[in-house]
């Protein structure tokens, strides 16, 4: 029996949960589980797996974009089973990941990759820069102050090769959000996309009282700036309304997200900060947060020309600058952040210099600093 | 529905990597709506701004999440997306799929929704992308009984737990992540369908300090592999490195020209805490000293593997910057033996503990990590009966601004002034 809609209760299935992975696993995964010794990069995007029973897995990583089609995920799923036995899986940063278990099955499955023009590029393993995690922007959130999508596609083509090689000094993890709640998590990236408005938010006073509970778009502000008064709607009626002190305003969006009649995107106000030297790993040094760097960049469609040329610009600074195995972030620490920005020729402004809550942990009480070209 | 101009979006077809216009072109063959996505986000390019309202509150009947409403502001221009919701389906641990589970997604979503999808989205779950809330419900009942899968989670709840792929293709798994996370994952379904917390609550699984999904960045629950005896060497596999014969870092430097492997420049001076060192060809570590920081494991994965005494590291709190800032988790349980056997209960009691102060003190939309900044990490460890250890903190504080506690002062804080006053006049 199908969905009856006159019975919507019937037969009803709940709180199943996910399936259990195990029936999707190769089996050369399902006999190897817990039993794996070493692992080997053999060539860029190429993995082998050696197992305590001396068993290969042979895993080739491509990339993807995240928003994908079901006709994609059909040809993915075409490629498994003619490769690997129906099974496939999806790394954490949206790469797709084939597995064989044998070295003499890879060379077929990357000349079937190859042949199907540049949808499945072969990469992101080692010392290179994988795919960039990232949220929905302008196809389909409410909020974003840039798109993520197409910003991505733009810097993934001007670092393609990066994704296809591993010739930096350490992996380089890119990441974007579309907005200051930075769903996708980009506060420990070694480069971060970050969308940001720069507009306090308009007060719609004809749809307030319809849409939102001004004593929660108040309290959602986290500087205090929103306060309630009486405002003239444009029927001329006078209702309950707020305001907004600009001056205190950081354009963080939340009382926009607490109250739609708050909107604050804007052409020429939302852009692009970038942020960097994050990482999670715990690999020589603890993890670190992403720093300002670059308050704004325009949202310049289709391509995003000033901030892919900034992100290949750090990257290629680093690349040229860091020891083996230093991530971005212990480059700038062991250089010192001045002459991060002398050696990028990023112009070191005012905006990053922390003046938000806990700023104080990020000046300088030393008198150890460099002489860089910013002290005349 | 009509196909429309995109000359900017066509700009995002050029270039070598992916092209998501490209696909959801392809995808428009058989999904006409597909023209309305492609229109509306031009438009978007246009006016470079996003033109999707303020969500929705729709959902299947008796959850609370798993489904994020979306409507487009412009509807009549482009019906095809006029409801465009999200429908969060909650992965298997790992992301391992048949072909045949993928193409019955596939086949459920060409029928219900638009055919375009995230894999995945940033917290884990499948995500496919718009539908209406009409085909809510059929598509709910088709999910849950032929598809023998579930919604996500959304809202005020437990998201749902995501892991690294752990021991089924890593050697260096110090737990078994996967089936912590589809245990707990199942264990709390309620907590994951039906809001009941003061906002979002996240766990994450990673099986080593290499931490590959991020848990100790953007998960309340970050249980984190780790081992507590000695690094396994193999001294002949470390000679092999020194002689050049294996490639450091399992091959992950080979694109450039690095010089000849130096087992002192590349390890032993890249030690956090200094505690290696050669003797002759004998590879010595100091493992008292050792934080397990996995450097030299990455270096030389032939060599040597994390120590046989195997556990988990739980760390508390981490969430993005908005709004307070963004934190890092805290680490709260040195070492958790996370044991299948006795269906983990030492981190279902750990949880547990945390939910119950955290739903009755936690304020609205506040983080589990902003209440303990607020209410402070000495607050926080006493609830959780945890002995304070040096562990806890980076270094020890450096204000004298001790909240001292009636019981614990001789005599207690209740004092007569009269009495003083007979020693210490005015
Ligand atoms: C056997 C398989 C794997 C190996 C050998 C491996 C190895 C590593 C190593 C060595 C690091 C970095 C440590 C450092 O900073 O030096 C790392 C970090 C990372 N890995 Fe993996 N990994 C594996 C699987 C995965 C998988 C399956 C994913 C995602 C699904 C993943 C995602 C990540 C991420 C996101 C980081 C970055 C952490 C950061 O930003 O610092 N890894 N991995
Ligand atoms: C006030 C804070 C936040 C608000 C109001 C918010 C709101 C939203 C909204 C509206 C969406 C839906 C996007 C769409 O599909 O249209 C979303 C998605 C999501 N959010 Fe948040 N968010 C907030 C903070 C965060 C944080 C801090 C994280 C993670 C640390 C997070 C993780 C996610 C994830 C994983 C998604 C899934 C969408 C994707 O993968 O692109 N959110 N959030
Ligand atoms: C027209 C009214 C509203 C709509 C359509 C709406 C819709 C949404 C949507 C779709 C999300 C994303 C959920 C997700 O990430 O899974 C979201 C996030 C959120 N909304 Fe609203 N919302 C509305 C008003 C409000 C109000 C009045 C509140 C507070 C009482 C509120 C509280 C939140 C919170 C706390 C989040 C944070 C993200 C999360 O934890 O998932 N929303 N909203
Ligand atoms: C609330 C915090 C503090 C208060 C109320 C305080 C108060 C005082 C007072 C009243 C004196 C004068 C003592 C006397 O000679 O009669 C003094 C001396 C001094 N204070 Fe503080 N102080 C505070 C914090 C600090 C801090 C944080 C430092 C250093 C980092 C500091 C360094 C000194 C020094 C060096 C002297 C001179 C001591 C000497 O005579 O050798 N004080 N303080
Ligand atoms: S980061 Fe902001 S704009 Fe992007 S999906 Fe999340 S809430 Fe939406
Ligand atoms: S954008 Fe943020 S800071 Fe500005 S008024 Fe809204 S909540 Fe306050
Ligand atoms: S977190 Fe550790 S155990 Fe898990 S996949 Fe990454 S390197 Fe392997
Ligand atoms: S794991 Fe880190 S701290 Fe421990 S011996 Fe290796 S490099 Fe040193």
């Amino acid at each position: 029996m199908g969905y009856d809609p006159a019975n919507p209760m019937q037969d009803r299935i709940t709180d199943i949960g996910p399936p259990h992975y195990e029936q999707f696993f190769p089996a050369v995964i399902k006999k190897n589980f817990g039993k794996w010794l070493y692992h080997e990069i053999t060539q860029p995007g190429v993995l082998m797996h050696k197992a305590e029973s001396g068993d290969e897995c042979w895993t080739v990583r491509v990339g993807a974009a995240r928003l994908i089609s079901i006709d994609h995920i059909r040809e993915i799923c075409d490629i498994a089973d003619a490769h690997c036995d129906g099974f496939v899986r999806w790394t954490t940063r949206n790469n797709v990941e084939f597995m064989v278990d044998s070295k003499a099955k890879v060379q077929p499955l990357l000349d079937d990759l190859a042949s199907r023009g540049n949808k499945f590029p072969v990469g992101a393993t080692g010392a290179s820069v994988s795919n960039i995690v990232h949220t929905q922007g302008w196809v389909h959130c409410h909020t974003p102050a840039t798109d993520a999508s197409g910003v991505v596609k733009a810097v993934m083509d001007e670092l393609f090769d990066y994704f296809t090689s591993m010739t930096l000094p350490a992996q380089v993890r890119v990441a974007l959000a579309c907005c200051l709640n930075m769903c996708g998590a980009v506060h420990a990236s070694d480069i971060a996309i970050l969308g940001v408005h720069r507009k306090p938010p308009m007060i719609d006073h004809d749809a307030i009282s319809g849409l939102c509970e001004l004593p929660l778009a108040i309290s959602a502000c986290p500087l205090g700036a929103v306060k309630p008064i009486k405002a003239t709607n444009s029927a001329g009626q006078e209702v309950k309304s707020v305001k907004v002190n600009a001056d205190r305003c950081m354009f963080c969006g939340n009382c926009y997200t607490m109250c739609p009649a708050m909107p604050l995107a804007d052409p020429e106000g939302d852009g692009i900060a970038i942020l960097v030297g994050g990482k999670v790993s715990n690999s020589r040094s603890m993890p670190k947060f992403s720093k300002l760097v670059i308050p704004f960049l325009p949202n310049n469609t289709p391509r995003w020309p000033e901030t892919v040329a900034a992100v290949k610009n750090i990257l290629e600074v680093y690349a040229k600058d860091a020891r083996k195995y230093e991530r971005i972030g212990e480059w700038a620490e062991r250089i010192g952040w001045e002459k991060f920005f002398e050696k990028t020729g990023i112009p070191f402004t005012i905006k990053s210099i922390d003046d938000y809550r806990l700023a104080y942990d990020t000046w300088r009480t030393s008198t150890q600093f460099k002489f860089t070209s910013h002290i005349k | 529905m009509p196909k429309h101009d995109t000359p900017l979006l066509d700009e995002l077809e050029k270039g070598p990597w992916p092209s998501f216009v490209t696909d959801i072109k392809r995808q428009a063959a058989t999904k006409p709506e597909c023209w309305d996505i492609l229109g509306q986000v031009e438009l978007s390019y246009k006016d470079r701004i996003t033109h999707w309202k303020h969500g929705g509150i729709v959902g299947v009947f008796g959850y609370g999440g798993g489904i994020v409403g979306r409507y487009s502001d412009v509807p009549k221009q482009f019906p095809g997306v006029a409801h465009f919701h999200t429908v969060r389906i909650a992965q298997p641990s790992g992301m391992y799929y048949s072909a045949a589970k993928l193409r019955a997604i596939c086949d459920l979503w060409q029928k219900y929704g638009s055919g375009m999808t995230n894999m995945h989205g940033s917290t884990g779950d499948m995500v496919l992308l718009g539908t209406t809330t009409p085909n809510l419900e059929p598509l709910f009942y088709e999910l849950t009984h032929d598809l023998n899968q579930d919604l996500g989670g959304s809202g005020s709840n437990l998201r749902t737990p995501a892991c690294c792929l752990g021991k089924s293709r890593c050697e260096w798994a110090c737990y078994d992540s996967q089936a912590l996370c589809h245990f707990l994952t199942n264990h709390y379904q309620d907590e994951i369908h039906r809001p009941a917390f003061p906002y979002k609550f996240k766990f994450k699984f990673s099986a080593c300090p290499n931490d590959c999904v991020a848990a100790i960045a953007r998960s309340d629950f970050a249980v984190i592999g780790t081992w507590r005896d000695d690094i396994r060497i193999n001294q002949a596999e470390v000679k092999a490195y020194i002689d050049g014969k294996t490639p450091s870092n399992g091959g992950a430097h080979s694109g450039r020209d690095w010089g000849k492997f130096d087992i002192k420049k590349e390890v032993i001076d890249l030690c956090p805490t200094g505690c290696m060192w050669m003797e002759g060809d004998t590879l010595k570590i100091d493992n008292k000293e050792c934080t397990r920081c996995m450097h030299c494991i990455n270096v030389m994965p032939r060599a040597l593997r994390p120590g046989a005494e195997q556990g988990a590291t739980i760390c508390v709190g981490a969430k993005a910057p908005i709004l307070d800032g963004a934190q890092f988790a805290t680490m709260t349980f040195p070492f958790v033996k996370i044991d299948a056997e006795t269906e983990f209960e030492e981190v279902v009691e750990k949880i547990e503990k945390i939910w119950d102060w955290w739903m009755e003190v936690g304020k609205n939309r506040e983080r589990v990590g902003e209440t303990i900044q607020r209410v402070g990490l000495p607050t926080f460890l006493k609830v959780m009966e945890v002995e304070p250890i040096p562990q806890h903190v980076r270094e020890p504080r450096s204000n004298p601004y001790v909240f001292w506690s009636d019981e614990e002062v001789e005599g207690g804080f209740e004092r007569d002034i009269r009495e003083f006053r007979k020693r210490h006049a005015q």
